[in-house]
């Protein structure tokens, strides 16, 4: 298991200071879904950047905790009780993607150039070598592995580099694609290019599929589908939690995605802070409602 | 760049190693540029008269002629003399292994040797011990299996001596005459070994020709001479590979190609050089295209404290296309001037150029290119893509792309990018675990994508390796 927990994060942007996070607490555990509801320029999208370490923000006040435990890691690895709970600010945002973190984009970068494949499979290597540094720095240093030079395309990079080699990885992907209905020419497709809004939202799910966090921060995944796309999003979305265990901190400003992806949680957020939070009813009440009943019952004016 | 000057302006020179000043030389001239220094050079190879008499030509025109200046932007040569430099050293073969030996080399190039996973052989054979050997044995195989096929491909100070007539037609005649420009006449004086390539009508040399160890081998890479005629409907891929291995004895670089190609026929001419950081990189590369031929130049320039480079094609027959596709990456005080020249002499021609650069730690790039087209030469068409990918606020990028249109009746496309990797792109690789570094490799890896897929694969390998140890800054 694992739980993210942020309290009393205050943060701004990082050149200038603008204060956008103003007190937020919030705590999602692994297996669970929120929603994190709110108007635009609420912070919401900014409370997904900090937790993931984005640099344009600087964070004045508060914590982002991620405890994890034993399960979370695998029979292998047995967390010791000093690593149990991290503090993800000290963290760079690779450390804190090998730790268990994600951030699904609501405007993924469109890399071009680096395929799909290379992308994925780099990305999971890296991990798992960046978390292997992380839990087992005082074993000391593990024999360097000799770099035997390149068995595949050099586009795919080294393929002795890393735990998960090409063939072993393109079955990974096969079987993800498959799962969430992508078509498999996007393994060779470069990163995001030229993908269209439902694509890059279903490469981000993908991506989580593949990278397997404790905790997935998705940032309006929603916008921008159409109603089918949306279905297979939510799908890919439920799978993570149902088979993964994956936390889901879900950002989004509608009710239609919570129909198929039942919240445990949701949170309305207001001026950078979260105003209120209940169960899947609130989100409904929001659609009915909008947002400024919630004002009105926090500070009493609309 | 002067608009009535039928050639391309570039030049290539090194700056000098003092470590190997001294040392490894059986026939060394002295310094300078004199008679006597060209007459020695030409005695010592045992050339005809005809080529000794063409040296001492290209030396008076050298010297009638003004250094390069005036142009916009111009990287800057004055750092560079040409009167200190030692023009001819060749190596003394007795004693080559003592001091080409590969411990003798600065700890900058074994490194990089290393880090590009470089055999011990190949090591050797790049630092100038039993690369002979072993390029000598790799070379008569391919040979034999040529010979057959009437493909020539040989040291081009071998080729005077065995095929003087066709040297003697194509060598710095009507390609790159030694009156191009200054380095080009200082390279017909003083030239040195480079490569030799013949292919007879309607052959396809099917896999690539690639002088890799072979130029190093001689420690004569810095006067280095291509020539390759590609005869009518004939194909070749000629790979020139000098990634980190012109470091040697040599203190001078005044580099030239001349490529024919003939009609129906395709040649692609590929290089990937990383040259030391005290290098001055000036090179003088054409190549003319008859009817319906085809040349693509595909070139990866890195390292060199300065580089000119714009490898130029004359489009002179009908129906005749060309491709550039050049890579450039600047460091920490360096000036990469790259682009290409494509002159459309004829009608129904067509050009694409594209090209990428990248600048980090303060260095420039800077895209110079000219196309030309001329009156008559209609239904002709161009291309043009520049990319300028930086990475700091110190780096800079110029892009001086000169449009010479003539004719109406052509197609002319210009587009320049010029971007600061982005963080947002950053960010992105890193919330998915990989590192800043690594996250920049990758992003830059993309960039020159379109230009490793062109390349055989252990060139492309080497390409990619050789940009993340620069990335890393690990080659200094």
């Amino acid at each position: 298991m694992a739980r993210l927990e942020l309290s009393n994060l205050h943060a701004e942007v990082a050149e200038g200071d603008e204060k956008i996070l103003e007190g937020v607490d919030l705590e999602v555990e692994s297996g669970e879904i929120h929603a994190l509801m709110g108007p635009n320029g609420s912070g919401k999208s900014t409370t997904a950047k900090v937790i993931a370490g984005h640099p344009a923000y600087e964070v004045t006040e508060g914590e982002v905790l991620l405890h994890l435990e034993d399960e979370e890691f695998g029979e292998d690895i047995e967390i010791d009780e000093d690593q149990r709970t991290w503090d993800l600010l000290d963290l760079e945002p690779n450390e804190r993607a090998a730790l268990g973190i994600f951030l699904g984009f609501q405007y993924p970068a469109e890399i071009e150039g680096v395929t799909m494949t290379n992308f994925l499979r780099t990305a999971l290597n890296a991990k798992i070598e960046e978390r292997e540094e992380l839990f087992e720095e005082e074993e000391g240093e593990e024999a360097e592995e000799e770099d035997e030079g390149f068995e595949s395309s050099p586009m795919e990079g080294p393929a002795d580099e890393g735990e998960v080699g090409v063939a072993e990885f393109q079955q990974i992907l096969q079987e993800k694609m498959e799962q969430l209905d992508m078509d498999e020419k996007f393994a060779q497709r470069y990163l995001n290019a030229g993908f269209s809004g439902g694509e890059k939202k279903q490469n981000e799910v993908l991506q989580a599929a593949i990278l397997e966090p404790s905790i997935a921060v998705l940032d309006e995944i929603d916008s921008g589908l159409d109603i089918d796309r949306l279905q297979d999003v939510s799908e890919g979305i439920n799978a993570l939690r149902d088979e993964q265990g994956t936390g889901i901190l879900q950002i989004t400003h509608y009710q239609r995605i919570l129909d198929y992806v039942e919240p445990d949680h949701v949170h309305v957020m207001l001026d950078g802070q979260i105003a209120k939070s209940g169960g899947p009813e609130l989100a409904e009440k929001l659609e009915d409602k909008g947002y400024d009943w919630v004002r009105e019952d926090v500070y009493g004016t609309a | 760049m002067s608009s009535d000057q039928d050639h391309l302006k570039e030049t290539d020179t090194e700056a000098r190693f003092e470590f190997k000043k001294e040392e490894n030389s059986a026939v060394r001239s002295g310094k300078g540029l004199t008679e006597e220094v060209i007459r020695m050079i030409s005695e010592d190879k045992d050339e005809p008269d005809w080529m000794l008499e063409r040296r001492l030509r290209a030396l008076e025109q050298y010297q009638n002629m003004p250094m390069p200046s005036g142009w916009p932007g111009m990287p800057d040569l004055s750092e560079l003399d040409v009167e200190e430099i030692i023009p001819y050293i060749r190596p003394d073969v007795d004693k080559r292994e003592g001091v080409d030996d590969w411990t003798e080399l600065p700890d900058e190039i074994k490194d990089t040797f290393d880090k590009l996973g470089i055999p011990e052989a190949e090591k050797n054979a790049l630092s100038g011990v039993g690369a002979q050997y072993e390029s000598e044995v790799v070379y008569q195989n391919m040979q034999e299996q040529w010979e057959e096929k009437g493909v020539i491909f040989c040291n081009m100070d071998k080729a005077v001596q065995d095929h003087p007539e066709l040297v003697k037609e194509h060598f710095m005649t009507t390609c790159v005459p030694p009156s191009d420009n200054k380095f080009a006449a200082l390279h017909g004086a003083v030239w040195s070994g480079g490569s030799f390539v013949y292919v007879p009508e309607d052959v396809t040399v099917e896999m690539p020709v690639q002088a890799y160890f072979r130029m190093n081998s001689e420690g004569m890479g810095q006067f280095e001479h291509t020539l390759i005629i590609a005869e009518e409907g004939s194909e070749v891929h000629y790979i020139e590979g000098c990634s980190a291995p012109k470091y040697g004895t040599h203190n001078l670089h005044s580099g030239g190609v001349e490529v024919f190609v003939g009609e129906d026929a395709h040649v692609q001419y590929s290089t990937v050089q990383n040259w030391s950081k005290n290098t001055f990189n000036l090179n003088t590369k054409r190549a003319i295209c008859e009817e319906n031929g085809t040349m693509e130049w595909v070139s990866g320039s890195m390292g060199s404290k300065v580089t000119m480079l714009y490898p130029c094609t004359i489009l002179k027959g009908r129906g005749s296309t060309d491709t550039h596709i050049t890579i450039a990456l600047a460091g920490e005080g360096q000036d990469i001037d790259t682009g290409a020249k494509v002159y459309h002499n004829a009608p129904e021609t067509s050009s694409t150029i594209e090209s990428k650069s990248i600048a980090k730690d303060g260095g420039r790039t800077n895209y110079r290119g000219l196309v030309h087209i001329a009156d008559g030469a209609e239904n002709s068409s161009t291309a043009v893509e520049c990319d300028a990918l930086m990475f700091d606020n110190e780096s800079t990028s110029d892009t001086m792309p000169y449009m010479e249109i003539e004719e109406s009746k052509v197609d002319v496309a210009h587009e320049a990018t010029v971007g600061k990797i982005g963080d947002e792109d950053i960010f992105y690789l890193q919330s998915r675990g990989l590192d800043d570094d690594d996250a920049k490799k990758m992003i830059v890896a993309g960039f020159i994508e379109p230009i490793t897929e062109e390349l055989p694969i252990e060139y492309a390998v080497e390409l990619n390796r050789l940009i993340e140890l620069e990335m890393e800054g690990s080659l200094g």
